[in-house]
């Protein structure tokens, strides 16, 4: 018996697993001086995966299931697959320049950079839990590696380690989980875990497994309190890789949070609903606190981010308290806040290497005066750091707006206290993104600043590219919102809603 | 059939591997802890495979995967570990304490 295999529907994993192998093999052959290319291979290579998940969402098949409905290729996945595609592009024009002048390894970066993006994209089509757990480690386990990039540098080291024991323990815990539901079930499909667990809700040994499997993926999206692998790991990894770590790993968990909660586990949300809520309200409130006292902007955007996942996680817990529009409400605020959050934080850890290489510093207070010098990075800056607070008219309003209404909209009790908190910390994080802005424009330019001619280099073009592609996205969604929604709107049918 | 008996057993490895982690400061023995934890969960699942009798044999797939990930897994640690004691000369994961908070 041989499976019937849609060959359209895996041209997108199908070309980045092609790209990969080409680029590990021309780091092989070229010289030394012409290791470029394997970076101008991997960026056309992931250009080229676009294209078939454009032909896949303008054909009207509909929804293409393959292997036993392992593997599905619906409006979820190519949204999903999109922002994939989409960020893993952008932290490769963010990496060319930063790559390059470490002078080494340069094609095994691109390989494991490819491999991972190839992770998340499978992800997207996961459907049971065994595609769902290879893709997962698929994205995270070539990360432990570029985590330790620098070799000699005791800090990447200790990033590498940190987030590859705590990663691996989250695997752990997360197959555990599995190994229950599978075994209470007796499947291992998501649509047939959620048929047969239908009454299971109550039984003990399946809140156990439900909840070994949210603290498996608690880890992935380094909500409070999996979260304390992020900020070191944030801080010893080479910048691009943070990016990467920041949106595209994190929106991995997210994906896998999604699927298995929604399509899974529908009828079990009054046990994740509350799980959820409490994870939502740790990370914000903590995150947010810690965040003020950072002094190190990559450990501050490493703060933010967390915070960011408990933002993210709000309409989960609003999932828990409705009916099944609600349900799809919910999850498509959730979608939405990925796909913005994406775009804004990369374009933030693209500010933060354009400064860095300018300031020569990763401290806020050497940053003071990098408007007066450099006021492009100044400005784009003040753009990315206000659209996370949320300030209209830029793209973070509208998320934050999607996250508020889907919490309102369950009009529980519970959820109403969970928007109060999301206000509150919305309120505290402006507070630190703003001083920020704040010290890029108002303060003097320090002493310890670097010469001149360092202060006034040109960005990097692909750098550059990379910075315009996102503020255009940022600032666009901001006045259209549209643009966003259509997408996340499509995902809705997943959830049932 | 047994199967409760292999839970046990899983729950006490999965246990151990976790007491392992938290407790053990050489990095080589933190990833044998979590080798354990590992396969705690095959324990598990070839019992459950073995006591609902599935037709498509789904759990001792789910193990196979599961085994041939961790050997992966293995690999990409120990060139961590080794990459850290090569720096350091030391695997000890206490002193890695260069950033914090």
């Amino acid at each position: 018996m041989t499976p019937d295999i849609d060959y359209l529907a895996l041209a997108p994993e199908i070309t980045l697993a092609v790209t990969a192998v080409v680029v590990l093999m021309l780091d092989l052959f070229l010289p030394r001086s012409q290791k470029y290319w394997t970076a101008v291979v991997a960026v056309l290579g992931v250009s080229f995966a676009a294209l078939p998940l454009i032909a896949l969402a303008v054909s009207d098949v509909g929804e293409r299931s393959m292997l036993g409905g392992s593997f599905v290729v619906d409006d979820f996945a190519l949204v999903l697959k999109g922002l994939f595609v989409v960020s893993g592009y952008l932290v490769l024009l963010m990496s060319v320049s930063y790559i390059e002048s470490d002078r080494y390894y340069q094609g095994e970066y691109y390989f494991l950079m490819l491999m991972s993006i190839l992770g998340s994209v499978v992800l997207a089509s996961s459907r049971d839990l065994i595609t769902l757990f290879i893709a997962i480690e698929l994205v995270s386990q070539p990360m432990y590696l570029l985590a330790g990039w620098r070799k000699g540098d005791l800090r990447s080291n200790e990033a590498s380690l940190k987030y590859y024991l705590l990663g691996v323990l989250a695997s752990a815990l997360m197959l555990y989980g599995m190994s229950f539901v599978y075994g209470l079930t007796g499947e291992l499909t998501l649509a047939g875990i959620a048929e047969a667990g239908a009454g299971m809700a109550d039984d003990p040994a399946f809140i156990m497994a439900l909840l070994f499997m949210i603290a498996g993926f608690g880890f992935k999206v380094s909500a409070v309190p999996f979260h304390f692998w992020a900020p070191d790991t944030y801080e010893g990894a080479p910048t691009p890789v943070t990016a990467y770590l920041s949106v595209s790993s994190k929106a991995a968990g997210f994906v896998a949070l999604l699927v298995v909660l929604y399509s899974a586990f529908p009828d079990a949300a009054g046990v994740w609903g509350p799980a959820v809520w409490i994870l939502a309200a740790l990370s914000m409130t903590l995150a947010n606190l810690t965040a003020l006292r950072q002094t190190n902007i990559v450990r501050l955007l490493a703060y933010s981010s967390v915070a960011q996942a408990g933002f993210m996680l709000v309409p989960f817990a609003a999932a828990a308290t409705t009916d099944q529009i609600g349900l799809g409400e919910a999850f498509a605020a959730t979608v939405t806040y990925i796909v913005i959050y994406a775009f804004m934080n990369l374009g933030a850890f693209a500010v933060v290497i354009a400064g860095a290489r300018k300031t020569g510093t990763g401290d806020i207070e050497g940053w003071g005066g990098l408007g007066s010098y450099a006021p492009g990075i100044g400005l784009l800056a003040g753009a990315f750091f206000f659209s996370l607070a949320g300030i209209p008219p830029l793209a973070g309003w509208i998320a934050k707006l999607v996250m508020f209404s889907a919490a309102m909209g369950a009009g529980s009790g519970w959820m109403v206290a969970l928007a109060a908190i999301a206000a509150v910390n919305a309120v505290i994080a402006l507070f630190y993104y703003a001083r920020v802005v704040k010290t890029i424009w108002m303060d003097p330019v320090p002493a310890t600043a670097p010469d001149e001619q360092v202060r006034t280099s040109p960005v990097a073009g692909s750098l550059g590219l990379a910075l315009g592609l996102s503020v255009v996205v940022v600032v666009a969604a901001g006045f259209f919102p549209s643009l966003v929604t259509f997408f996340s709107e499509a995902t809705r049918a997943l959830a049932g809603g | 059939m047994l199967l409760n008996q292999f839970l046990i057993l899983g729950a006490l490895l999965f246990s151990l591997g976790i007491y392992g982690l938290l407790v053990r400061r050489n990095a080589v023995m933190v990833l044998l802890s979590i080798e354990l934890m590992l396969n705690a969960v095959n324990v598990n699942l070839v019992a459950f495979e073995a006591f609902l009798q599935n037709a498509n044999v789904g759990g001792q797939i789910f193990a196979i995967f599961v085994i041939t990930v961790a050997a992966a897994e293995v690999g990409v640690g120990l060139a961590i570990i080794l990459m850290i004691f090569r720096n350091r000369t030391s695997a000890n994961i206490d002193e890695l304490d260069l950033m914090k908070w």
